[in-house]
């Protein structure tokens, strides 16, 4: 077995990706093709007194303009946030109507008020311009610290100050016991940056209505069609579910803002059965910036106390998190299940308590972005903690050794329970790979040449495989968040593999199958795997938080456990043999300590022939499993960031980059080193050089590339990536997800370097070189003054 | 992008009196800045003319001068052999290689755009902007952001750069964007010293009489580095303040002179 769980395959998709030939939702060309141009906000906040079409509608092409009020009249329901949070005195959270096409308010620059239907494109933009809007301009919120105070715009009616819910996890008694018994207490305060996902393909919406049959046709950008169809059809009413089919073909990138059910695919639904025409819609990258939901946008005190021997006695946290003017799909359990639950990272913590409030304001919504939550939560424990170390004089590695847990299964106070874990391990791996102990002979070489060097530490914990149902059902979710697989043998052996998951770019369509090939002990080449169309998959939950591996292919592992029961019996019965001695090697079924053999192929066209099946057994071999996961899983390691900054200019060169990280079973180490090297070069974008921008009066600054920066091949160091497996007991394959633990481990790493060599913590993210220059020359003015 | 109708030029006079006779025409160069500008709907020229034929192009010698026509592009100038250093190293960091192959000198420099690099380099070396009409010496021709000494009608023929003694350019790159953060050009030639700086300026490309003054008494780093730079007048945005800028500013000019 060459192809099996560990090998590093080469990615089966990557030919198509690479040469252009991929298929994406803006390459369906149907019949009859119209398309979709949005009238948008130009203003963060406004009534909307008018809309006048007459304009547009004579214009060349246009087949209709359309807004809120036929929209909402045609019984389309509002955009809903699907997890419900209770605020702490036990009342519900206070969610604003979003309906697709806004009515009487506009609330964020972007948000559609109209919509054109045209020939072409070009028509559509051109009259779309032509749709003259009225607005009465009203006040704007933007920034989170100061969203609820008085005075404030209010952005929803029915969140006075702006305020969604007021939530807690923890014991607050316990917490402010244990901060009151510390002998020292490190106090931080801290903001997340706003960050915008930028896939590399737009969003995109082809949809087409078929009258005599009623029914609707979705090509989406979606990470997860199944629930985009369950959420159209269940709570907007578009169409049934069986009268729905919702196609994701490629999908070029999400990093979660593809999960969410946007207002343009409502839209070009309801648009294709109003005009009778197949409605495309393409966000230029304008749009992208203006409506994809954003991520982070977190503004938090904290502080954390120690006792004599530099051991945690309590934790306690205060974020305000923004989720703009509307609450997307998930937004609502970011910041709370996803953040708050995380807060002990790799720590004993005798006591934890996390206040969190989240406000609304005139900004893009926000929701998941790669690793959602837990970027937050890691970023704010890891800087504490270097933190702490520098004020209480101890060698930072040592404060989070004499920290670690070191036994498991282990409870944490904020609902978490670590199934397994080796944190001294992941630490000694990459302080030996990155060389710790030269560190400061480099620093000194570093100096000579007028260069501030430093090191920084992120030891780092996160969940995936989110999760048991009835877990989350409980915590408020709306969905249960199991996943669902078919694998189907061929008569001529070989296998299609149907899947819930939703392959964006991780290269399911190779480690899935090499997961299959394992089994049964076949070349990777004769295993497909299909997914992401609502007709050829039963169900599904979709690709998000690390979910694929281990729930996704738990899911594929219990079927291939049925077929592998199926193949043995038939196998059994054909060679007059004990199914137990059954057994799959090199393309063959072979029985054990015999001579006897059958093809592999001859099984499938045996199921299929059914000449001669065991007594009682149904024709066929295909069979399907629900997987829901018992726990999550916990990946985790250690990045150590060493930076080299010109004090002159501020900008900062990672010298060198080393993570050692726990993923459990690796099944492509090549894939997982992709995703650890691109989880780091977004990490690496959030801690130096992303941040989205807003105007006092709402208006977007960051919205394009000239302002916006991305991190490019220049700005990233060739990483040293190290392995220190501890396999998962949670799941059958022992997988543990490794999407995001690159984007979650990295920033605090980055940043405690950067403020080991210039000697001060005032310094937020993104450390820009205007940022880095800036905290330099305080930090100077302040020493000269003292 | 707005319907235009789309001309070829065969000629620098061809492009003007095509350019006089559209209702609002365009002159297209490289198309770097003009059709981003287009796409985004932000320009709707009714015409434009192309100055690919034009027979505009092109670099030669002329006696202590380079003289790069208009539809030169930056690749061209970065690669060619008749090009003085400094100024080859200039084109060769201006964007990425897809910018560098499509946009010219003459695109650049009529665009003005305040975070360019080239409007350094024609003030420090004191060339000389030739059109269909006149020459124009470059100390009349940046007015400030985005805009120029050139007419309705007129089309940049080519520059002339007088050979300086030394010169060399420092550029600071926008993270976002790579234009010039700050750019700082310094050259000598025949005993006179110009320090020129790009993407700082409220009114775009300018002179620094400090820099100047300090580099023509003795040209070292460390005269650069005593000259105190003033934030007055200094762009301030998301990218940087001011006072950044006017760090920057000394940083680059130290970095050129070494380079110099
Ligand atoms: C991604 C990107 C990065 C860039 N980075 C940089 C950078 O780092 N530094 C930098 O300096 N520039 C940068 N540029 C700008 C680019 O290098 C070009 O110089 C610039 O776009 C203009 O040149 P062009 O030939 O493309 O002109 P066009 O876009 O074709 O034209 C620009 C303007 O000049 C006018 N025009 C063109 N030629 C003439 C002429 N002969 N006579 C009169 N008017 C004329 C046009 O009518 C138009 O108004 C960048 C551009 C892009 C897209």
């Amino acid at each position: 077995m060459t192809d099996g769980i560990g090998a590093r395959v080469k990615r089966k998709e990557d030919k198509r990706y690479t040469t252009g030939s991929g298929k994406y939702t803006d390459d369906v060309r149907n019949e009859n093709q119209a398309y979709a141009a949005f009238v948008r906000s130009p203003h963060a906040h406004a009534n909307v007194t008018g809309i006048d079409a007459s304009a547009a509608e004579g214009m060349p092409g246009v087949v209709a303009v359309l807004n809120g009020a036929e929209l909402t009249g045609d019984g389309i329901g509002n955009i809903i946030c699907g997890w419900a949070i209770t605020s702490k005195d036990d009342t519900p959270m206070n969610m604003g109507a979003w309906s697709a096409l806004a009515t009487e308010k506009v609330r964020y620059v972007g948000d559609a008020v109209a919509v054109v239907i045209a020939d072409s494109m070009e028509e559509a933009r051109n009259a779309a311009e032509a749709v003259e809007v009225s607005y009465d301009e009203l006040p704007a919120v933007v920034d989170t610290a100061t969203a609820m105070d008085a005075g404030a715009a209010q952005v929803h009616e029915n969140a006075p100050n702006n305020l969604i819910f007021d939530w807690e996890l923890g014991d607050e008694a316990a917490t402010d016991a244990g901060i009151a018994a510390a002998s020292h207490v490190t106090k931080i305060d801290l903001t997340n940056n706003r960050l915008s996902p930028n896939p590399m393909e737009p969003r995109s919406a082809v949809a087409t209505f078929d009258p005599a049959e009623e029914h609707y046709t979705l090509y989406t950008t979606s990470q997860n069609p199944h629930v985009a169809r369950l959420v159209l059809s269940a709570f907007y009413q578009v169409a049934p579910e069986h009268k729905l089919r919702v196609i994701a073909p490629d999908v070029g990138g999400g990093f979660g803002s593809k999960i969410y059910i946007y207002p343009e695919e409502i839209v070009c639904l309801w648009a294709s059965m109003k005009t009778k025409r197949s409605v495309k819609w393409t966000s230029t990258r304008s749009e992208a910036f203006l409506t994809d939901a954003h991520g982070r946008d977190h503004v938090t005190h904290a502080e954390m106390g120690f006792d004599a021997d530099g051991k945690i006695t309590a934790f306690k946290i205060d974020t305000i998190a923004n989720l703009g003017a509307y609450m997307s799909l998930f937004s609502s359990a970011v910041p709370t299940y996803l953040y708050a639950t995380l807060l002990a990272g790799q720590y004993h913590m005798p006591a934890i308590h996390c206040n969190v409030k989240t406000v609304y304001t005139n900004t893009t919504p926000v929701d998941a972005y790669r690793g959602a939550g837990r970027p937050e939560a890691c970023y704010l424990i890891e800087r504490v903690m270097e933190k702490a170390a520098r004020e209480m004089g101890m060698d930072p590695a040592e404060l989070r050794r004499k920290n670690f847990i070191l036994e498991f299964p282990y409870q944490t106070p904020v609902i978490m329970n670590y199934d397994c874990g080796d944190f001294p391990g992941h630490l000694d791996k990459a302080q030996a790979a990155a060389d710790v102990a030269g560190f400061a002979a480099r620093k000194a070489e570093a100096a000579s040449r007028g260069k501030l060097r430093g090191l920084g530490y992120s030891t780092y914990i996160e969940a995936c495989g989110i999760a048991p149902s009835q877990a989350v059902g409980s915590l408020g979710a709306g969905v249960g968040l199991w996943e669902s697989a078919e694998v189907r043998v061929n008569p001529v052996g070989t296998i299609e593999v149907l899947t819930g998951s939703h392959s964006h770019g991780q290269g399911h369509e190779t480690s899935f199958a090499q997961v299959v090939a394992d089994r049964f002990d076949l070349p990777v080449e004769n295993i497909q795997i299909v997914h992401g169309d609502t007709d050829k998959v039963q169900f599904g939950m979709g690709t998000y938080g690390s979910r694929s591996g281990p729930v996704g292919l738990s899911a594929i592992f219990k079927a291939c456990d049925k077929v592998e029961l199926k193949v043995k019996q038939i196998a059994a019965h054909l060679l007059d043999a004990s199914a137990d001695d059954v057994f799959c090697e090199g393309g063959e079924v072979k029985v054990k300590g015999t001579n006897k053999s059958l093809g592999w192929h001859e099984i499938g066209l045996a199921a299929y022939t059914a000449h001669n099946l065991p007594e009682d057994m149904e024709p066929g071999l295909k069979e399907g499993a629900f997987y829901d996961p018992v726990n999550f899983s916990f990946p985790a390691g250690c990045h150590i960031c060493e930076v080299e900054i010109d004090p002159e200019t501020g900008v900062v060169e990672i010298v060198k980059f080393t993570a050692a990280d726990d993923f459990g079973t690796l099944i492509n180490p090549l894939i997982v080193e992709g995703q650890v090297h691109g989880g780091i070069g977004q990490g690496v974008g959030q801690a130096m050089l992303e941040q989205v921008i807003y105007g006092d009066d709402g208006q977007l600054l960051t919205g394009s590339y000239m302002d916006y920066t991305m991190p490019r091949a220049d700005n990233l160091p060739s990483f040293d990536v190290e392995h220190n497996s501890v396999p998962s007991p949670s799941n059958p394959l022992g997988v543990k997800g490794c999407g995001e633990a690159g984007a979650i481990g990295s920033p605090p790493a980055i940043m405690n370097a950067i403020t080991d060599a210039i000697g001060t913590e005032n310094l937020e993210m993104p450390a820009t070189p205007s940022n880095v220059w800036q905290a330099i020359q305080a930090n100077q003015i302040k020493h000269a003054a003292e | 992008m707005y319907e235009t109708t789309f001309h070829k030029a065969s000629s620098a006079d061809d492009a003007a009196s095509k350019l006089g006779a559209a209702e609002e025409g365009k002159l297209l160069a490289g198309g770097q800045t003009l059709i981003p500008t287009m796409k985004a709907r932000f320009a709707s020229p009714s015409d434009l003319i192309s100055l690919k034929d034009a027979s505009i192009s092109g670099i030669c010698r002329d006696g202590d001068s380079v003289v790069i026509g208009a539809m030169t592009t930056h690749a061209e100038v970065a690669s060619s052999v008749d090009v003085p250093a400094y100024l080859a190293a200039l084109a060769g960091g201006i964007g990425d290689p897809a910018v560098r192959h499509r946009g010219t000198i003459g695109g650049s420099i009529a665009n003005n755009d305040p975070a360019a690099d080239y409007p350094s380099a024609c003030l420090a070396l004191g060339a000389t902007i030739r059109t269909n009409q006149r020459e124009i010496a470059a100390a009349d021709y940046f007015e400030g952001m985005f805009e120029t000494a050139l007419e309705e009608d007129e089309v940049i023929i080519s520059v002339v750069f007088p050979d300086a003694d030394k010169a060399a350019y420092a550029k600071f790159p926008n993270p976002a964007s790579r234009y010039a953060m700050v750019g700082v050009f310094v050259a000598q030639s025949g005993g006179e010293t110009r320090v020129a700086v790009t993407g700082a300026g409220e009114d775009g490309v300018f002179r620094h009489e400090g820099l100047e003054a300090a580099l023509a008494d003795s040209f070292t780093e460390n005269s650069a580095a005593s000259v105190a730079v003033s934030a007055d007048g200094l762009l301030s945005d998301i990218h940087g303040s001011s006072e950044y800028r006017a760090a920057l500013i000394t940083a680059m000019a130290k970095r050129a002179v070494a380079a110099a």
